[in-house]
Parts: C-alpha cells; sequence; structure tokens
C-alpha cells in the first residue's frame, strides 16, 4: 500500500511545487500570483471570481486542449508500458490528421458513418506509422527514438505536401472545409458553452482511456505487454513472443495519436491544415503520461492539467501576464516529477520511515 | 579477559518499521582473526554490519573501535577508522583500469595532472605483499570475476583499511576461486589485518574463521569457536533445528530417454561456438548433473535447449520429437520445465506481483484467461495454493510485490511454477546460488521428489558438492565440449577436477 500512495503523493507534490516556481518567476518579474491564479480558476470552471461572472466558454475551450493531449499522453503511456519510448506521437498524430482530412474530403458516406470512417481512418494511418519504428526496433534493434523523432518530419512535410498536392489548397494553408457529415463538431455543444470549440470529441476520448485500461489492466495481452516492459529478458524465458509484442504495442500507441490527429482535425477544426512547424501534441504527451504514471486514470487527470495550463494562457495574457509562465510550470512539473527520486528520499525523511529496507 | 578486541557492538538495536532487524545483538572481534558472521537471509547480518560500515545508525547500543566508542555517521567515518567492505556486488567501473578503479576518489596527483604511474606502482606493491596477483593496468571488463574481487580488496587495502568486511565474498566465485580467496583471507590475517566474513556457507567458516557469531531474526543465538564446534551445530543454531547435509535419495531407477542432444554446436552472445558438437541423453526418473568452471558453455548449452539459442547444427529429441526449431513457448507446451540460472533476470517479472509471476506461462490458456480475458480470481487462488503447496513465504500472500521477497522465496517460487506444470524434462540451473541452508534443503528435496516421479533432469551447476549430491550421473563440461560422463557415486572431488581443468577425460 505504501507503493500505491506514494504513487499518487509524488505527482500531487510535483505539480505543487511546479507551481510554486511558476508563482516564484511571476513574483521576480513584478507581478502578483494572484491573477494567475484567478486565470487558471477561471479556465477551468468559467468563474471569473474577480468580476463575479460566469461564461461557460472557457470550460468548453478546456475541454477542447485535454481531448488531444489525452490522447498523445495514452499514446506515450502505451508505448512506455511495454518499455519503449514513442517520442513519435507528434508524427502519427499528423498521420491521422492526413487520413482524415483524406476521408473527410474523398469519401461519400451517411452521416454517423463518416465521421467513424474518418477515425477508423486516422487510427489506422497512425498505427501504421508507430509499426514503422515498431519493426525497425524488433526486426534491427533500431532504436525507436531515432526512428520516431525521424518519422515526425516526414510527416510534417508529408502533411504539408498532402494538402497542397492531394488536397488542392487553393490558399496552400488550409483544404477545402469537410462536409457536416464528416466532423465532431455539434452546435448543440457549442451553444451549450456559450459558442465554444467544444464538440463530440470527447467521446472517443473517453472510449480510449476505458479502451487503455481495459487492455493494459485486463486482458492476457496486456499481461504479455507489461511482462516485456518490466523485463524483456524474462518475458522471453517465459516464452513470450517479445518482437511481435513490440510491434504491436507500437502499432497501438500509433492508433492513439492518429485518434488524436482526427479529433482535432476534424473537431477542433474543419479543414485540414498545413503546418509551419510541428504544434508539441507528442511532447505535451510525454509530460502527461509521465505525470499520470502511463495509467488510464492518471493520464485523465494530469490531461486535464496541462489543458487547464494550456486554455489559462490566453487568458493570462489579456491580464498582462506572459503566458510563457504556463510553460514554466508544465515544465518544471515535469522536471519535478524526473526528480521523483529525490522527492521521495525528502519526503521519507519529512513522513514516518517506510518498511520495507531490511536485511536482504 | 585479556584479548583485545577491535571491534565491539554492544547490545545493538536496530528497528525498521514492522521488524526488529537487530534486537540487543553483541558482536567482539579480535584484533587479527577471522570472525564469521551466519544466519539465513534477513537475520540481521547485513544491518548489523551496515550499521558498522556508517550506511545506517542503531537505535541502541554502543560500537567501540579499538576500545573507545565511537559514533558512524557515515562510510567515510567508517574509512577513517580504518573499517573497508567488499561488497558482493563489485562497484567497478568496467571500462577503467584496475588502477584507475583503486584510485578513484584519492587520486593521487603531480601537478595538475593524476600521478597514475605512482599508484600502479603502489597497487603492485600491495597486490604482491599479499598475494593477489593483480595487473594493475588490467581492465576491468577484461579480468575475471574473481580478480574483480580481488580489485575490491585491494581498494580497502590502499584505502590502509585494517578491519575488512567481506559480504557473502564467494557467492560469485568458482571453487578454484574460492579456495585461492581462503588463502587471501588467511595471508591478511597473517599480515596483521582483521576480517569479519558475513556469510551463510558453513564449509568456508570451518576452513577460514576463528570465531563464528550467529544471528537469527534478528537476535543473537551465540559465538563461537569454530575449532570447538561442527558445521552441524552451527547450522542448526542459524536454523533453530537440525538439518540434514546429506541429502537422502534411493538409488535412481533411470527409464526411456527423455531428451537426447545429438553433436549439436551453438554460438554464445559474442557470437563464438560456446557449446561444440556436444552430444548427451538424459533419461526419465535420473538427475544429470552437469559440472564445469563458469562460461565452459552451460549457459549455450540450456540456452540451446530451452529454444532461446538457435542451433548451429545437429538437433535435440525430446521424446523421439525433433525440437530443433521449435520456439520456448512450443518447448515449453511440450513438456519443458527450466529453473533459470538468474532468477532475478530471467526466472521471474521482479516487478509483477507474486501471482503474476505464477501465470507467465499459462496467461493465455484457461482457466488463468478467457478469450483473451485474464480471470484474476482464478490466477489468485492458483497463487492461493502455490504458495500453501510449496512453503512460499511473502508478506501479502498473491498480492506480494515479488521484488520484496527474499531470495530463497522467489526461488521457492520458480521451482512452484515449474514443477506444477510437472514437465517430463525440467531444466534446472543453479538452483541454490546465494540460498540459505534451509531453502537449499528444501528445493534439493523437491528437485529429487521429481525424479522419483520418473521426471528426467538436467542439473546445471558451478557448486560440486551440489551437483555431486544431487545427480545419478555426471558430465562434465570443458571448453564446451562434454569431457567426461561419470557415476555419481564411483567418482569424487579431485577427479571431476581434473576434468572441469581439462586435463583429464572419462567418457564412458
Amino acid at each position: 500500500m505504501a507503493k500505491r500512495s506514494s504513487a499518487i503523493l509524488l505527482p500531487v507534490v510535483a505539480i505543487l511545487f511546479g507551481f510554486a516556481l511558476g508563482a516564484l518567476v511571476l513574483v521576480a518579474t513584478g507581478k502578483g500570483p494572484l491573477a494567475m491564479f484567478q486565470a487558471m480558476l477561471q479556465s477551468v470552471t468559467g468563474i471569473n471570481s474577480e468580476a463575479g461572472s460566469f461564461n461557460p466558454r472557457y470550460i468548453g475551450e478546456f475541454i477542447v486542449q485535454a481531448m488531444p493531449i489525452m490522447l498523445t499522453g495514452l499514446s506515450v503511456g502505451f508505448a512506455f508500458r511495454t518499455g519503449l519510448f514513442n517520442i513519435g506521437a507528434e508524427g502519427q498524430l499528423m498521420a491521422g490528421s492526413i487520413a482524415a482530412t483524406a476521408v473527410a474530403l474523398w469519401v461519400k458516406a451517411p452521416p454517423g458513418a463518416h465521421v467513424v470512417l474518418v477515425l477508423l481512418a486516422a487510427m489506422a494511418a497512425g498505427g501504421l506509422w508507430g509499426a514503422v519504428p515498431g519493426y525497425l526496433k524488433a526486426r534491427f534493434n533500431v532504436h525507436e527514438v531515432v526512428v520516431t523523432i525521424m518519422m515526425n518530419y516526414i510527416a510534417l512535410f508529408l502533411n504539408n505536401w498532402a494538402v497542397v498536392a492531394l488536397f488542392k489548397s487553393e490558399d496552400r494553408i488550409k483544404t477545402a472545409a469537410f462536409p457536416a457529415s464528416a466532423m465532431l463538431k455539434s452546435t448543440a455543444l457549442s451553444a451549450m458553452t456559450h459558442g465554444s470549440r467544444l464538440n463530440w470529441g470527447f467521446v472517443p476520448v473517453l472510449v480510449s482511456l476505458v479502451a487503455y485500461w481495459f487492455i493494459i489492466e485486463k486482458t492476457a495481452f496486456g499481461y504479455s505487454l507489461r511482462a516485456v516492459g518490466f523485463n524483456k529478458d524474462g518475458a522471453q524465458y517465459a516464452g513470450m513472443k517479445v518482437n511481435r509484442n513490440i510491434v504491436w504495442s507500437m502499432i497501438i500507441a500509433g492508433a492513439f495519436a492518429g485518434l488524436a490527429g482526427a479529433v482535432i482535425t476534424v473537431g477542433t477544426f474543419s479543414f485540414g491544415r498545413a503546418l509551419p512547424a510541428a504544434e508539441g501534441y507528442g511532447f505535451d504527451g510525454i509530460a502527461v503520461a509521465l505525470v499520470g504514471a502511463n495509467a488510464a486514470i492518471g493520464v485523465f487527470l494530469s490531461g486535464l492539467l496541462f489543458g487547464m495550463l494550456k486554455a489559462a494562457q490566453t487568458l493570462m495574457q489579456s491580464q498582462g501576464i506572459p503566458k510563457e509562465i504556463a510553460s514554466i510550470i508544465q515544465a518544471s512539473i515535469v522536471l519535478f516529477i524526473a526528480m521523483k527520486y529525490g522527492i521521495s528520499h525528502v519526503l521519507q525523511k519529512l513522513g514516518p520511515p517506510k518498511p520495507g529496507e531490511t536485511d536482504r | 579477559m585479556s584479548v583485545a578486541f577491535v571491534i565491539e557492538m554492544l547490545d545493538i538495536v536496530k528497528v525498521f518499521p514492522g521488524i526488529r532487524a537487530n534486537d540487543g545483538v553483541t558482536l567482539q572481534v579480535e584484533q587479527g582473526s577471522i570472525h564469521a558472521l551466519l544466519g539465513e537471509n534477513g537475520a540481521g547480518k547485513s544491518t548489523l554490519m551496515s550499521m558498522l560500515f556508517g550506511l545506517y545508525q542503531p537505535d541502541g547500543g554502543t560500537i567501540k573501535v579499538r576500545g573507545s566508542a565511537v559514533r558512524i555517521g557515515n562510510p567515510n567515518v567508517a574509512n577513517q577508522l580504518g573499517i573497508g567492505m567488499v561488497h558482493q556486488h563489485f562497484k567497478l567501473v568496467h571500462n577503467f583500469t584496475v588502477t584507475e578503479n583503486i584510485i578513484l576518489g584519492l587520486e593521487p596527483r603531480s601537478g595538475l595532472v593524476i600521478d597514475l604511474k605512482g599508484a600502479a606502482r603502489r597497487v603492485r606493491e600491495l597486490s604482491d605483499r599479499y598475494g593477489l596477483l593483480v595487473d594493475p593496468e588490467a581492465r576491468i571488463e577484461d579480468i575475471s570475476v574473481g580478480m574483480q574481487q580481488r580489485v575490491e580488496i585491494l581498494k580497502m587495502l590502499y584505502r590502509n583499511a585494517e578491519i575488512l568486511i567481506f559480504d557473502e565474498p564467494t557467492a560469485v566465485l568458482t571453487p578454484q576461486e574460492i579456495r585461492e580467496l581462503m588463502g587471501i583471507m588467511h595471508r591478511l590475517v597473517q599480515e596483521g589485518k582483521t576480517i569479519l566474513l558475513i556469510t551463510h556457507k558453513l564449509k568456508e567458516i570451518k576452513e577460514v574463521a576463528r570465531t563464528c557469531t550467529v544471528l537469527r531474526r534478528g537476535r543473537l543465538i551465540g559465538t563461537v569457536a569454530v575449532a570447538e564446534t561442527t558445521e552441524a551445530r552451527m547450522a542448526e543454531m542459524m536454523v533453530g533445528r537440525e538439518v540434514s547435509f546429506h541429502v537422502e535419495k534411493a538409488p535412481g531407477r533411470p527409464g526411456d530417454v527423455v531428451l537426447r542432444i545429438e553433436r549439436i554446436q551453438v554460438r554464445n552472445a559474442k557470437g563464438l561456438l560456446g557449446v561444440k558438437d556436444l552430444s548427451l541423453e538424459v533419461r526419465a526418473g535420473e538427475i544429470l548433473g552437469i559440472c564445469g568452471i563458469d562460461g565452459n558453455g552451460q549457459t549455450e548449452l540450456i540456452r540451446a535447449v530451452t529454444g532461446l539459442s538457435d542451433l548451429e547444427s545437429g538437433r535435440i529429441l525430446f521424446k523421439g520429437l525433433d525440437l530443433s526449431n521449435h520456439s520456448v513457448k512450443q518447448r515449453t507446451d511440450a513438456g519443458v520445465g527450466h529453473i533459470p540460472e538468474d532468477r532475478h533476470k530471467h526466472g521471474l517479472i521482479l516487478d509483477f506481483r507474486l501471482d503474476e509471476n505464477f501465470v507467465v506461462h499459462s496467461y493465455g490458456e484457461p482457466p488463468f484467461s478467457r478469450a483473451g480475458i485474464l480471470d484474476f480470481r482464478a490466477i489468485r487462488v492458483n497463487a492461493e495454493r502455490l504458495i500453501q503447496e510449496f512453503d512460499v513465504r511473502c508478506g501479502q500472500g498473491p498480492a506480494s510485490p515479488t521484488r520484496a521477497m527474499s531470495g530463497g522465496n522467489q526461488q521457492k517460487a520458480i521451482v512452484a511454477r515449474e514443477i506444477d506444470r510437472s514437465p517430463a524434462l525440467l531444466i534446472v540451473a543453479q538452483p541454490t546460488r546465494g540460498l540459505d541452508v534451509g531453502a537449499i534443503e528444501y528445493i534439493h528435496r523437491r528437485i529429487i521428489a521429481e525424479r522419483d516421479k520418473g521426471k528426467a533432469i538436467l542439473l546445471v551447476s558451478l557448486e560440486l558438492d551440489e551437483v555431486l549430491d544431487l545427480s545419478d550421473r555426471i558430465a562434465v563440461l570443458c571448453g564446451g565440449e562434454i569431457v567426461g560422463v561419470v557415476d555419481a557415486q564411483a567418482t569424487n572431488e579431485n577427479e571431476l577436477g581434473l576434468m572441469m581443468a581439462g586435463s583429464a577425460r572419462k567418457v564412458s
């Protein structure tokens, strides 16, 4: 039980430290931290505590920010449970967006079915993008970090090429608008949240969270993935197909990220976009997975946290607080998580000593 | 009482939450002697020594060094008091030379550069003086485990340690290296050093130690003069009951050939032939022991039979079925069991719960999973049964974290898992390495029981005694070849030793 309680306590302490550091930086620049916390509160609840007003649009935008990074968090987390470091969620996400754009523009299908096809195509494309580093790792022992980083660049430029060459963008920046049948947009949800970009994207996100938990914790396949992640040699001695698991793990990780691409493309936006640079969803996913300890519930909670930090940036800026503070907080939380051994050491000194470190 | 005690630990108490690791332990070590500290895993030996070395602080009692009470706050204080520790797991930088490793932390300078030459000279002097035969210029990765241990010893001597603590020093050594280490210890004592030897190997205590202090469950059981006691008496003090050393077994009744290895060649991790043209047969109802010096093809042989390595040539027949191209899983399912040499790396998934570790082969089959969904109830029930049947002691039953279990119980868990599947062929590698007497006795009994049930057992061990005690027939490996197959009843340590060294051959 000691292990479980520290699994919760550690991220919480890291998060508090992160906020404290952000506040300190703010004070150093001559601003009071109160306004920052008010902005964060407002971005989550929609309540402006100073003016006493309530605007649900903020809640909607907050959820829109959290959705894709939960999915990239699942992507990174899934690979990590098999002992793989998936830096390529960004590229898998873009592969997903390209596929989503293609199916949205080119395929004719009835409403309902069309959007499902879009999502499935995005997952397939993301999975394919993940399969490449997975196969290279399993077959030739090429390190997945190197391959996935390179695959990110390939995906970015493939996307920009596709927007112009395949989807015939007229302004070379965005494609034609998608038909309504292909999109996750909902006028009702948007109206409920005072015109925010909130859309049905949260449904595939929640399904993914449950699927992640189910696959990892409940299935025989998840058991063998965890075994490989914990101890590759031990898994091999037990007769598990280590290489096959590595490929499948990367495919599924890629599918989560590909889905994130679809949620952004046909949910947040309504057209395919050419991008000047990667948007950082993949790296956010690493942070989300790290803080969420690669567990479904953890990814959900840390996805909300980082979604809040992203959503609060515009509000902070409107109050004269540099929006970079939010990024500083995000980075320092990750840093403190990475320093978990140091933190647990401090906690151990403060709290009652833990059992278990006995004579061996 | 005019004896000078160089170290006195009086009435030491150390409490960890839930456990009194040391409960009023007193240890008095005479100057210039080898003093053994004996106890099972978890008896509190390491805790006591950690306090002497400054890693822990005692909650009660006094520590005196050379007659004066001291507070050893950290290992640096211990070093200043002339106390050095040779750890069980060496702490060496592999791509550094011997000298570089030894001076690490107190590099002698001449001007701005490290005076490596001077240091090497001093290392050589020390090595010669104590008969260690260490080459100061050799790289750690190029020298044997036994040599690496001597480097650790030199590290202490270089720091002018007068009192040397050896933590289970023979666990990683071959029989020859053990003998050499014993010689080195005698030499050290002759030169005026004092040695504290942590161990659970009675034979070694009998051989080198003058005095032996026995701990059990954190308590002091007694201190005895080794010359005036017997191994059996010390074992009894350690375990708390009588222990039989002699493995009781009826003569084997070999049946049909279960495993037939035909002229196999196997490459090792470096891509060289680790096993050359090796043929063997193991019959039902017999234990075939393989002995040999570490690194003479044991690992490659096991990997080939279990399917972890491909055969270069030759074939492996199991009950007449050619297994040569079968996967690990197919062999496991066909009835090959394997208790691997390295239980942490290969035998267990340490981060799994105990119940999860019991199903590493069978998680994909009913009753443990149906349609790919795990049945945790069935997995737990299975674990409860095996824990009961094999007397696996673990804090939280099936949900115990495997990593937190003691080595003996981890090994019992592996033995339970493999034997429970009732494989026709059981490959057992180093089944008792690092275990205490009680666990060794238990595991030996289970292996013999399997033989008596008519299973074929291939035993690979570096402990010659173990091979001699358990086997019906013994095959000797040297340089990747079988240099002799003998009847266990009709051979002895000498004959085997000669064959292991490659200076005799006997293929019957």
